[in-house]
């Protein structure tokens, strides 16, 4: 029995042989001897009966089961509500219509396989590849057809109405390209946008995100405090995230002798330890505040950039390139902060035109 | 009878199978976890006189018996321990309460483990600080519940939330060190962290964080415990860490092992 399966095999393949171009493939001298098809192995579905009824029984108790899950999802719906207010109900709700959708659908599909694997009719057939090529006919026939159509339409003859769809179509895109300028900012140079935050002269530093200015005097030794500009609060809702993603930074107070400055100058951005540094990561613009109040790291949660805060906030770690921009600040006659100036540098992350 | 020599070949050369450093783990992590919740038990607050005499004294030999060798006799700091002059009682119940201190190496980072001292020590201890120079003090209980959720949301989520995330489950910082998970942080123990901003973390002070928005970070921390989260399981709130992990290993496992059953043929 097995004999003749094998011979029955190895002529199949010989006719494969025959028929089957090589195409491009690659032939080695050392080409291993076809093998043929592997003798025909019998499922125990196809030997055992009582398991070819088992199996049957699987495949009709999904399908019934789908049945279930989906009036499941039904009752699901009407019996998990959602109520107002309560995000709970909201859970059970998604979750038990969910749970029956999703046994439905998974229950079609595994008995629908389970049913081609192991109850359909289970043999080997062979069909041939047919050669991609079509024939001479067919390819001059196609050659003839847009020879036809270009005579008949005037496709090369008549160049004004061909240049004129040319033309169209080319145009066509155009809108979109100015549809898209528009939604970069308009009436004003993104350049110049992005060298720039609302810090300026006189501005107040204030807590985020109540707007109350603070005090030289409220800053204890290891103060960490989240400012934004006082007026950043007056700002219209949409204006205020754009300003205060620009904007943000980080005060703190260390002991004056655990700075370290490169100038006199630089020291003078400072007041008695306390020291004002954007908060957006230089690496790609991460809110950078997780700060070590005895090592002075500031560490960037999203690629782990580390600045040190008591040496101009130096990258001592992670891939962002240049340290923290530091605002420049000063205290007026009331005791309050004052920023001397912009940023002296962009904050963020760098951008084509950064540096011209 | 091969196979087993070799095996207790390889146990013998000290490296531990996976599933033995998998079981390790899991008892170690539970132990934390465990002895963590023994030690909130037990720090209901005794009712303590902290400006009475011999509470102080009783603090003075207590300190001087197991704080002085790294803080010093008089509490002045040496070079393994910082002064305590004038850091207050909050900042001594803070660390002495949850375990901190004494620490049992000096490392960057001082874990939270089982309280060694009784309530009643701890707050002689921190009479005993606070008798030195004036510093904060242990808040009151009308210092710590009745805040505004969703202000607290918003302060915490501004001032606590990069280093503790959002939900409190804590994070990572700089060389080892870590931010702790709040879940399980008494209510005081919280608002003296704040106050005195122990190891790593930054003061906030009354100017910076006021009383009542401490008060309302408390609520928001206390609300978070007491509701379960509305999109169901957590897993342990870390994000897009843990839900990663659950997606590409369950997830797509289960799709892996789905495309492998549909592809293999019947038995």
């Amino acid at each position: 029995m097995a004999n003749n399966d094998k011979a029955k095999g190895a002529v199949v393949a010989s006719q494969v042989d025959s028929s089957i171009e090589l195409g491009t493939a690659v032939v080695g001298p050392e080409e291993f001897t076809n093998p043929g098809l592997p003798p025909h192995r019998q499922r125990i579905t196809d030997v055992d009966p009582k398991r070819m009824k088992r199996a049957e029984r699987i495949v009709f108790t999904l399908f019934y089961a789908s049945i279930l899950g989906s009036v499941f999802a039904v009752f699901a719906y009407m019996y998990f509500p959602i109520e107002d207010g309560d995000t709970t109900s909201v859970r059970l709700n998604t979750l038990f219509i969910g749970l029956g959708i999703a046994f439905a659908l998974l229950a079609i599909g595994i008995a629908a396989v389970h049913w081609g694997k192991a109850v359909m009719a289970d043999h080997e057939g062979v069909d041939h590849r047919h050669p991609t090529r079509g024939s001479d006919e067919t390819r001059a026939r196609a050659v003839e057809i847009f020879q036809e159509a270009n005579e008949e339409s005037g496709f090369s003859r008549r160049t004004l109405i061909r240049n004129g769809l040319i033309g169209a179509l080319v145009a066509f895109p155009l809108p979109a390209i100015a549809l898209f300028r528009g939604l970069a900012p308009m009436n004003e140079d993104p350049n110049n946008l992005m060298k720039h935050t609302m810090w300026k002269k006189g501005s107040r530093l204030a807590h985020d995100p109540t707007g109350v200015p603070i005090k030289v005097s409220d800053l204890t030794i290891g103060s960490a405090f989240q400012v934004i500009p006082e007026d950043l609060v007056d700002l219209p809702e949409h204006e205020k995230l754009d300003a205060k993603a620009k904007a943000a930074v980080l005060l703190v107070r260390l002991k004056p002798e655990d700075l370290k400055w490169s100038s006199a100058e630089r020291e003078s951005w400072s007041y008695q330890g306390i020291v004002a540094y954007s908060k957006i990561c230089t690496h790609v613009g991460c809110p950078v505040a997780l700060y070590e109040q005895q090592t002075h790291h500031l560490l960037c949660p999203c690629h782990q950039s580390q600045f040190d805060i008591s040496n101009e906030s130096a990258v001592i770690f992670g891939p962002a390139a240049r340290p923290l921009p530091q605002l420049p600040i000063y205290v007026d006659d009331e005791g309050y902060l004052r920023a001397q100036s912009d940023f002296t540098e962009p904050v963020g992350p760098s951008f084509w035109e950064r540096t011209k | 009878m091969f196979i087993r020599k070799n095996k207790m070949n390889s146990s013998r050369t000290g490296r531990r199978k996976p599933i033995v450093s998998a079981a390790l783990l899991a008892i170690g992590l539970s132990l934390t976890g465990g002895i963590y919740a023994a030690f909130t038990a037990t720090t209901a607050s005794a009712e303590v006189d902290l400006k009475s005499p011999q509470v102080i004294e009783e603090g003075s030999k207590l300190f001087a018996a197991n704080c002085a060798t790294c803080h010093g006799q008089q509490a002045q700091g040496t070079k393994n321990g910082p002064s305590l002059i004038g850091v207050g009682a909050a900042a001594v119940d803070f660390q002495v309460g949850t375990g901190r201190m004494p620490m049992e190496a000096n490392s960057a980072q001082a874990p939270v483990k089982p309280v060694e001292f009784k309530d009643e020590q701890v707050k002689a201890l921190a009479a005993y600080v606070a008798s030195l120079a004036p510093g904060p003090s242990i808040p009151s209980q009308s210092q710590l519940t009745g805040g505004n959720v969703a202000a607290g949301g918003e302060l915490f989520r501004i001032n606590c939330a990069m280093c503790h995330n959002v939900a409190g489950a804590g994070g990572a910082l700089t060389e080892g060190k870590y931010a702790p998970e709040l879940k399980n942080v008494s209510a005081v123990h919280i608002y003296e962290a704040m106050l005195t901003g122990p190891q790593n973390m930054p003061v906030f002070n009354d100017l910076n964080l006021t009383p009542s928005d401490k008060k309302d970070i408390i609520a928001y921390l206390e609300y978070n415990k007491s509701h379960p989260s509305p999109g169901g399981i957590e897993l342990s709130s870390l994000g897009p860490v843990s839900e990663g992990l659950f997606i590409w290993i369950i997830g797509l496992g289960a799709i892996v092992g789905f495309t492998i059953w549909i592809t293999a043929k019947s038995n």
